[in-house]
């Protein structure tokens, strides 16, 4: 499922409409849990599924919104917010999670590499 | 201090002010040096006789002001059904009716009023009673059941509470005042003629200036009344209701000195003739007066447990202002009612028509408010008796402070600080905003808790509310009850616009009502309304975005990401089989398995990929969700009942199955739990509950308001002795009612708190259907029973909502590789897993199952 074009690997994980609007799933992308979530204003986002407040890989299950302009999902253990562009968390400036790129071809979600180092490894 | 030099203290009476006494002495720390024993004579702790006719309503239990039938401070020793013979200073002992002699180092006495019964020829004959303890009302209720006709003797505040009652049991009733109105004492002609409309409008007789000469006689029993110049009023059932003498007996048999219009004297600490006896509530009379209202006699229990500690308090005379409702019919009086005061003038506002009559009575000079009379429309109580007592500046144009809102009314006044809100229990708007700004309190709820502002009569609930507002907005903190950032309207209002609107998604109400696109806050909170409202499948496309996690994998999500799986066992009964099939379901899956505090059993550590295979085979097995994940019912708990147990008065686990197979799915603002105990020892702990049932020989007492966690609460009898049918309707209602108006995450018992008026407001919604919306209420719950479904089984027969269990959707079957088990005690249990994990050739990770 994996091809290469352009700035490097992108992996083919789902059909669009599999994500809901304002709903998230879990993808495994190069051995790592990725959260995939689709917003109301048609946007699609990656960020790793792995929540480090608790320490589970959950993030794919939380509430999508927003929290004044920002896109966000709730962690379903404890609601903490993530910024789903940045994957900055709101609500503990110290907790970040990775975030992917990611694009839809031929109605088809691809999700490329970590914008960041992953954390831990 | 060791245990002979501790002292004893007599009380003698247990009524309100007695109870109160005690409370105080606990609290304040008397009980640190005294040991206290409380002599009552009634066979059942002090009770609110403030709300005695509510009593046939709602039985007894529900007014005891001590329903567990003991203090907890284990210094105090309560003797009810035990009557004190006498009393003597000398010795310092007291003589109790069964014998026994108790020494004292101080002793107390509360022992009330008795009613006044005027010796008129035939007032002890069979069929005339008095209105003054629980014991008189269960004897008016046993005679009403054979007569057609009563008479209430007395058209004062006691007299008509009677009269209500006979009306009640059925009896056609009149009232027989000798006064020119009714309520002679509280309110001037206008207000009596006014209230006398109201009282003639629902069905009685009253005469006034009525002197009634003789009870008639027939067959050696009591048939009417003979008037003084008036034809005779022809009744079964007599009830003297003519005011109440204090009962100062033991006082004057042991020499002490009593105030020349009865009751015993007592000085300013309410320290009797003798130096070791005190007085207090009904039966003193500070400086010579007796008080026939419980908040003078709280205050002086308080000046007595004061005096005992060595304090200052002292008892200099109380407002006598009054608030109650009557009839239906809200009266009140405060201050100089009656314009005694010189130069005083009166401002009338009166609307006939609508039954309201309200009367300002103001300084000479138009600029102190001295009283007034409220009737029909009390509720303007709450600002106008406290600006009396501190002699607030009236405004320019007090006019406003009576007329109705909208016609120039309405006006709004700061209270000084000093100004008493809650007269019951002695609590100034100091007070009440200390315990906002030192105490921590955030909620009106909190600052009656912890004042008891607002707790007795409840009139002032409404100032209070107010006065924790307003310093919160001084502080610049409005009270926001907005849900959330998204919608300025609280839960009751979302519930109400979507019903109104009738929206069926989040888009059409976020559209209508809010802004943004939602969070983890407001979604499930419209995820429950929509559900309360259309009964969906919870994972349909519309809401299932809309679901926390729990609801929207039916499941309860556990530290490590897996989920515990309940199946629903009603009333916690099960057959071997069904056992048998948990505990194979529970093995094969590898599941961690704990019984619950519900009654039924909660397997742990299912990966969400495997949920749908492990319903498939509970459900197969007749098993159904239990929905630990939902805010909605969980469990009726129920005792074994009277088909087993000895003692077991009802079928408490048919009950028990019945309301939680009815009430089960309900979506509700928290989770809700009921309980069902066969027989009074209460063995299912009902009363810990949101909803408890406690059978009785002659049906079911219907508890509401009660929760275990971290703010245990007791349930409250909100009705008793219900047939079956009956418990069902309220409940429907009562729950139904809940459903609607509840904050989110508030449970029963702040939402009871939570309402002007508390539990009364909740019975006369569901028990008196005020509202009425009894059959709305029913419907709507009927509506959910019938469109009731159970949720697993419509998940797995539906491909589109099972395909979101998965572990990954481009690798459905590798399972989260950061989820991984240890062993303890022979089962399986989260093991911890530091940091992200990447799957790779060297990490292990759990073959699928």
């Amino acid at each position: 499922m994996s091809t290469t074009t352009g700035s490097g690997v992108w992996t083919t994980v789902c059909p669009l409409d599999a994500v809901d609007v304002e709903g998230g799933v879990a993808a495994l992308v190069e051995g790592a849990a990725v959260a995939i979530f689709r917003t109301h204003d048609g946007n699609v986002y990656a960020i790793s599924n792995y929540d480090p407040c608790c320490r589970a890989s959950v993030l794919a299950r939380g509430i999508v919104g927003t929290r004044g302009e920002i896109p966000v999902v709730a962690s379903p253990m404890h609601k903490q917010a993530f910024d789903l562009r940045t994957g900055q968390c709101l609500d503990d400036a110290a907790v970040r999670v990775t975030t992917y790129d990611v694009r839809v071809v031929d109605q088809q979600v691809q999700v490329g590499r970590p914008r960041e180092p992953v954390e831990g490894t | 201090m060791s245990p002979h030099l501790r002292k004893r203290l007599v009380v003698v009476g247990h009524g309100m002010v007695g109870h109160r006494f005690v409370q105080a002495a606990v609290e304040r720390g008397l009980t640190e040096t005294h040991d206290v024993v409380v002599v009552g004579e009634e066979p059942r702790p002090a009770y609110d006789r403030v709300a005695l006719t509510s009593f046939f309503e709602v039985g007894a239990e529900a007014l005891s002001l001590l329903p567990e039938g003991a203090y907890d401070d284990p210094r105090v020793e309560l003797r009810l059904g035990t009557a004190v013979e006498g009393f003597d200073p000398e010795t310092r002992t007291v003589l109790l009716s069964d014998g026994e002699v108790l020494t004292y180092d101080d002793l107390v006495l509360a022992t009330g009023a008795a009613p006044f019964v005027p010796p008129v020829p035939g007032h002890d004959l069979p069929g005339c009673f008095v209105y003054r303890t629980i014991e008189d009302l269960e004897a008016i209720r046993a005679a009403a059941a054979g007569a057609s006709t009563g008479v209430v003797v007395g058209g004062g505040l006691l007299g008509l509470e009677a009269a209500k009652a006979l009306a009640d049991l059925g009896l056609e009733t009149s009232v027989v005042e000798m006064a020119p109105r009714l309520m002679a004492v509280q309110v001037d002609d206008a207000g009596g003629a006014t209230l006398r409309r109201h009282v003639e409008g629902l069905g009685l007789i009253v005469h006034t200036e009525a002197r009634t000469t003789a009870v008639v006689e027939r067959d050696g029993r009591a048939a009417g009344l003979s008037l003084d110049g008036r034809d005779d009023v022809a009744a079964d059932l007599i009830v003297f209701s003519a005011g109440i003498r204090p009962r100062d007996g033991l006082a004057r048999a042991a020499g002490l000195d009593l105030a020349e219009r009865g009751g015993v004297l007592v000085d300013e600490r309410c320290r009797t003739s003798d130096p070791h006896v005190w007085a207090v509530g009904e039966c003193a009379a500070p400086a010579g007066r007796m008080y026939g209202l419980v908040a003078p006699g709280y205050a002086m229990a308080e000046v007595v447990v004061d005096a005992l500690l060595g304090g200052p308090g002292e008892f200099t005379g109380a407002d006598l202002s009054t608030k109650l409702k009557l009839m239906g019919v809200d009266v009140a009086s405060f201050g100089d009612a009656f314009a005694t005061t010189q130069g005083a003038l009166e401002l009338v506002y009166a609307d006939a028509v609508a039954g309201v009559y309200k009367k300002l009575v103001v300084s000479a000079d138009g600029t102190r408010l001295l009283g007034g009379v409220l009737v029909g429309d009390a509720s303007a109580y709450g600002v106008l008796r406290p600006m009396v007592a501190s002699g607030i500046a009236l405004p320019d144009n007090p006019e406003e402070l009576i007329l109705p809102v909208g016609r120039g009314g309405g006006a709004d006044l700061a209270l000084p600080d000093d100004a008493q809100v809650c007269s019951c229990n002695d609590v100034t708007k100091q007070q009440v905003t200390d315990a906002v700004a030192g105490g921590g309190c955030d909620s009106p709820a909190c600052v009656q808790a912890c004042t008891r502002a607002g707790s007795t009569c409840g009139s002032c609930k409404p100032v209070v509310k107010r006065i924790v507002e307003e310093w919160f907005e001084a502080q610049g903190r409005v009270v926001d009850r907005s849900l959330c950032e998204h919608f300025p309207l609280t839960r009751q209002e979302l519930f109400d616009v979507v019903a109104v609107h009738g929206h069926t998604t989040f888009d059409q109400v976020v559209a209508a009502h809010g802004t943004g696109r939602g969070c983890d806050v407001c979604k499930p909170t419209i995820a429950s309304i929509l559900a309360s409202q259309l009964d969906r499948h919870v994972l349909e496309p519309a809401t299932r975005t809309l679901q926390d996690t729990n609801d929207a994998y039916l499941a309860n999500i556990q530290r490590n990401g897996t989920y515990s799986v309940v199946p629903r066992i009603p009333g916690g009964e099960v057959t071997p089989e069904g056992l048998i099939v948990i505990g194979e379901v529970a093995r094969d899956f590898g599941l961690y398995t704990k019984i619950t505090g519900g009654q039924r059993i909660d397997l742990f550590g299912a990966r969400m990929e495997e949920l749908p295979a492990i319903w498939r085979r509970l459900v197969d097995a007749g098993f159904e969700s239990g929905h630990a994940y939902g805010k909605s019912l969980r469990t009726v708990k129920s005792c074994v009942g009277s088909t087993w147990c000895r003692y077991g008065v009802q079928d408490s686990v048919q009950l028990a199955i019945d309301l939680e197979l009815r009430y089960r799915g309900l979506r509700s603002p928290h989770k809700l739990k009921g309980g069902v105990s066969g027989c009074a020892r209460e063995c299912a702990e009902a009363r810990g509950k949101d909803f408890g049932v406690i059978a009785t020989e002659r049906g079911w007492n219907l508890y509401v308001g009660g929760n275990g966690g971290a703010t245990p609460v007791h349930a409250r009898l909100l009705a008793g002795d219900l047939d079956t049918p009956t418990l069902v309707r309220y409940l429907d209602r009562f729950l139904m009612y809940y459903v609607r108006t509840a904050d989110r995450l508030q449970r029963t018992a702040p939402w009871v708190d939570s309402l002007d008026g508390g539990l009364d407001r909740v019975r006369a919604v569901v028990v008196d259907d005020v509202l009425g919306l009894g059959g709305e209420l029913e419907a709507a719950m009927a509506r959910h029973v019938e469109g009731y479904a159970d949720e697993w089984r419509a998940t797995l027969d539906d491909p589109d909502k099972l395909r979101r269990f998965v572990s990954f959707v481009n690798a459905p079957d590798v399972p989260d590789p950061h989820i991984s088990f240890r062993e303890e005690r022979d089962q399986q249990v989260p093991a911890e897993v530091a940091g992200p994990v990447v799957l790779g050739t060297t990490i292990p990770v759990g073959a699928p199952r």
